[in-house]
């Protein structure tokens, strides 16, 4: 009885008797929600226009990152920093499609996740042999971004802290999903990619060229994942342990459905919220420490219930 | 000429199915088991067996069980590292319970419950399948890394939260702890290798084996046919957890004496899935080849790398010409341009033999810039493997067979 009542009821009762501090873990869990969606973005984006799983996702934010504090620390300015480190991207999208991608058209799926695990490793063995392994700081006053943080009170002792550079995160965010929205749906390239995304043979057939296509996406993950770096860089350090954290925007991929830019956002959100409160409320009661799997249980249920995420599309099998 | 069934009559159903049917074979298994149960144990000094011989066949069986799900039954699962924990913590505790049996059977017996841990875990694999099965597997790796830490009656209560192995016989040896010679260990580890490869590969021969393809090249069809999806996915995942948690508990009792939970992290699931790709999916002999090549070619490259005068190019604008001159080629080789591709490995020849005499000491590589290197090549061949050959290591041994079984003609 005890123990229904403190996985049922207590927890509930935490949160009504001090809502300042319910309200703060929301807030928390709403900002790093918004971090994971802005990963499964980038993997969505890749999975849609190519049908890749892209591994690579994770290493990508942290080597753009790494690329833009370290060409800062060899004495660029920022805002040329930031430039240079899109070249880079870029650079990386043109030789992902050339020497990974184009060779490897049409071989099972299963190949190709492998070959993104194959550029994972050696995006983490060139950022390490050329920018060091140790943690950097994010150089986010010097790309004009908030440092500071407001706090409101609620009723009479109540008091809830945000961060500017979470405000900014968010506001960013929905820039890039709105820009993101507008390039797919009113450019020319916008309207090609979700050409090869529906049918690739179609594609090719009215001239569309896929190898160009494809460099196009994978660049776009890369601005997502430069995005995604900086403000990620700016809530802990640039290191190579943010691409454990990465593996997160698996079960948002997995609630959103793989080929869904709004289920990344709302998955984001999801697993973020539910992983904080879950960390927080639940956790005690079985020593602490399951957020590092709570995100994936999450998806797992969901799973059970609607096998294709929440807004993919409906799977329709024949023999 | 060398390899062919000409000539090789076969009177009874039983010799027409046999595991191997052609002279040859039998001559070659053979000969590979003389060298790896007599040959090796008479000459390998300690390091090769430790470092090489003993992991490469802990890992061998790990990626024989992953083989089993992702290569057989067709379901991709990113928790063999978990489940081989599992297995280790298992036979941790079953040598705490029963600590005068041998330890052989404890290790056999500590798969069990890796099995049963796989079955729970792929209950999901009914309902979902794909890429987003292989999220719900690490939902499994994730919650038992957790496991590993959070109960500590696992690892008996200790302090450090490792599990260190004690001192157990096997017949009468002894067997396992630091008292143990790696001769000992590299027997064992050889012997129930060998013992589960056969039993597999009998398994896949015989009805279930062919259930689990029949769901792997389409399950709906496969269910149609009288194939219940239960039986053979859970089947696949006890079987492949089964052999992934004694290869587990082989690894810490073994191999590395003492282990904590980093031992069997994600990493250690996405080593085992290169070595399952790269050997070859849906092929025992590729697993082998494929944790061999995977586990040796870090050893190789530290070995060799500080040492080789050749990483001096990097610092070096003669040799990196030369270098970018030898990668062109190999680019026009493999773009088809003989022509082009002569072209640049002369020009690298020609350069790399001026500029090498010159600086050979003069470039030292410090061990961190070894490992990172090591990384980016790994992740390179790994690539470059993928677009040779997507089928893996196996298929370049049945090519070679095959050029075998022609010479010295070309078809």
């Amino acid at each position: 009885m005890d123990f229904f009542y403190a996985i049922l009821i207590d927890p509930f009762v935490q949160m009504a008797a001090q809502p300042d501090f319910f309200l703060q873990v929301v807030w928390e869990g709403f900002v790093s929600g918004v971090l994971y969606a802005l990963i499964a973005l980038g993997f969505v984006l890749i999975f849609k226009a190519s049908g890749v799983f892209n591994f690579a996702q994770g290493i990508m934010v942290v080597f753009a990152a790494l690329s833009l504090v370290g060409l800062y620390q060899a004495g660029v300015p920022a805002w040329l920093a930031l430039l240079l480190a899109l070249g880079i991207m870029a650079l990386l999208a043109i030789a992902v499609e050339r020497f990974v991608m184009r060779p490897l058209v049409n071989q099972p799926d299963i190949i190709l996740l492998m070959a993104t695990i194959g550029l994972t490793y050696f995006l983490i063995g060139f950022g390490e042999f050329v920018f060091g392994g140790e943690p950097k700081t994010m150089i986010t006053k010097e790309l004009g971004l908030p440092t500071g943080s407001t706090s409101f009170e609620i009723g009479e002792r109540g008091l809830i802290i945000l961060q500017h550079i979470d405000i900014a995160a968010m506001v960013i965010a929905i820039i890039m999903v709105a820009s993101l929205a507008v390039f797919f749906s009113k450019t020319r390239i916008g309207r090609a990619l979700r050409a090869v995304a529906d049918d690739h043979q179609a594609a090719l057939s009215v001239g569309i060229s896929l190898n160009q296509i494809w460099a196009i996406v994978w660049f776009a993950s890369g601005i997502v994942a430069l995005a995604t770096g900086i403000m990620w860089g700016a809530k802990s350090d640039v290191s190579f342990a943010l691409q454990i954290v990465a593996y997160k925007a698996l079960p948002v991929l997995i609630l959103g459905g793989f080929t869904s830019i709004p289920g990344a956002i709302v998955g984001g959100l999801i697993i973020g919220i539910g992983e904080k409160l879950g960390e927080l409320y639940w956790g005690p009661l079985v020593g602490g420490g399951i957020e590092s799997w709570l995100a994936y249980m999450i998806a797992l249920v969901f799973l059970l219930f609607r096998p294709q995420g929440l807004f993919g599309e409906k799977i329709i099998e024949r023999v | 000429m060398f390899y062919r069934e000409a000539g090789q009559f076969k009177t009874s159903y039983a010799a027409d199915q046999a595991v191997f049917p052609i002279l040859q074979d039998k001559v070659g298994i053979a000969a590979m088991m003389i060298v790896a149960f007599v040959i090796i144990p008479l000459t390998a000094n300690d390091f090769v067996l430790n470092s090489i011989l003993i992991p490469t066949l802990v890992f061998t069986l790990a990626t024989i069980g992953l083989n089993v799900l992702l290569g057989y039954a067709g379901q991709l699962s990113l928790g063999t590292g978990a489940f081989m924990g599992v297995g280790a913590y298992a036979c941790y505790k079953l040598t705490t319970f029963f600590p005068d049996t041998n330890i052989i059977v404890l290790v056999l017996a500590s798969g069990i419950f890796s099995a049963l841990v796989g079955i729970l875990f792929g209950l999901p694999s009914l309902r979902i399948k794909g890429l987003y099965l292989a999220v719900t597997t690490l939902a499994a790796q994730f919650f038992l890394e957790w496991c590993f830490i959070r109960i500590p009656w696992l690892y008996n209560y200790n302090d450090s939260g490792a599990i260190e192995v004690p001192q157990r016989l096997a017949f009468g040896v002894i067997a396992t702890g630091p008292s143990a010679t790696p001769l000992t260990r590299y027997l064992i580890v050889l012997s129930v290798t060998v013992l589960i490869t056969w039993l597999v590969s009998n398994l896949i021969r015989g009805r279930i084996g062919r259930s689990w393809m029949m769901i792997r090249d389409m399950d709906i069809a496969a269910e149609l046919m009288g194939i219940k999806p239960l039986n053979a996915k859970l089947s696949a995942f006890a079987v492949s957890s089964y052999i992934a948690g004694v290869s587990g508990a082989m690894m810490v009792f073994f191999w590395l004496g003492a282990a904590e939970v980093e031992s069997f992290d994600i990493n250690h699931s996405f080593l085992i899935l290169f070595m399952c790709i790269l050997g070859g999916l849906g092929s025992l002999i590729g697993s082998y080849m494929g944790a061999a090549f995977i586990w040796v070619l870090p050893i190789f490259l530290r070995a060799t790398l500080p040492t080789e005068p050749w990483l001096w190019a990097l610092a070096n604008p003669v040799t990196s010409l030369a270098l970018v001159a030898a990668v062109a080629g190999l680019i026009a080789i493999w773009s088809g341009r003989g022509a082009l591709a002569f072209l640049g490995v002369v020009v690298a020849t020609a350069v790399l033999g001026f500029a090498f005499p010159g600086g050979a000491a003069a470039f030292q590589l410090n061990a961190a810039m070894v490992e990172h290197i090591n990384f980016m090549l790994i992740g390179a061949l790994i690539i470059f493997f993928l677009i040779a050959e997507p089928a893996g290591l196996a298929r370049l041994w049945q090519i070679g067979k095959q050029k075998l079984r022609v010479w010295p003609f070309p078809y």
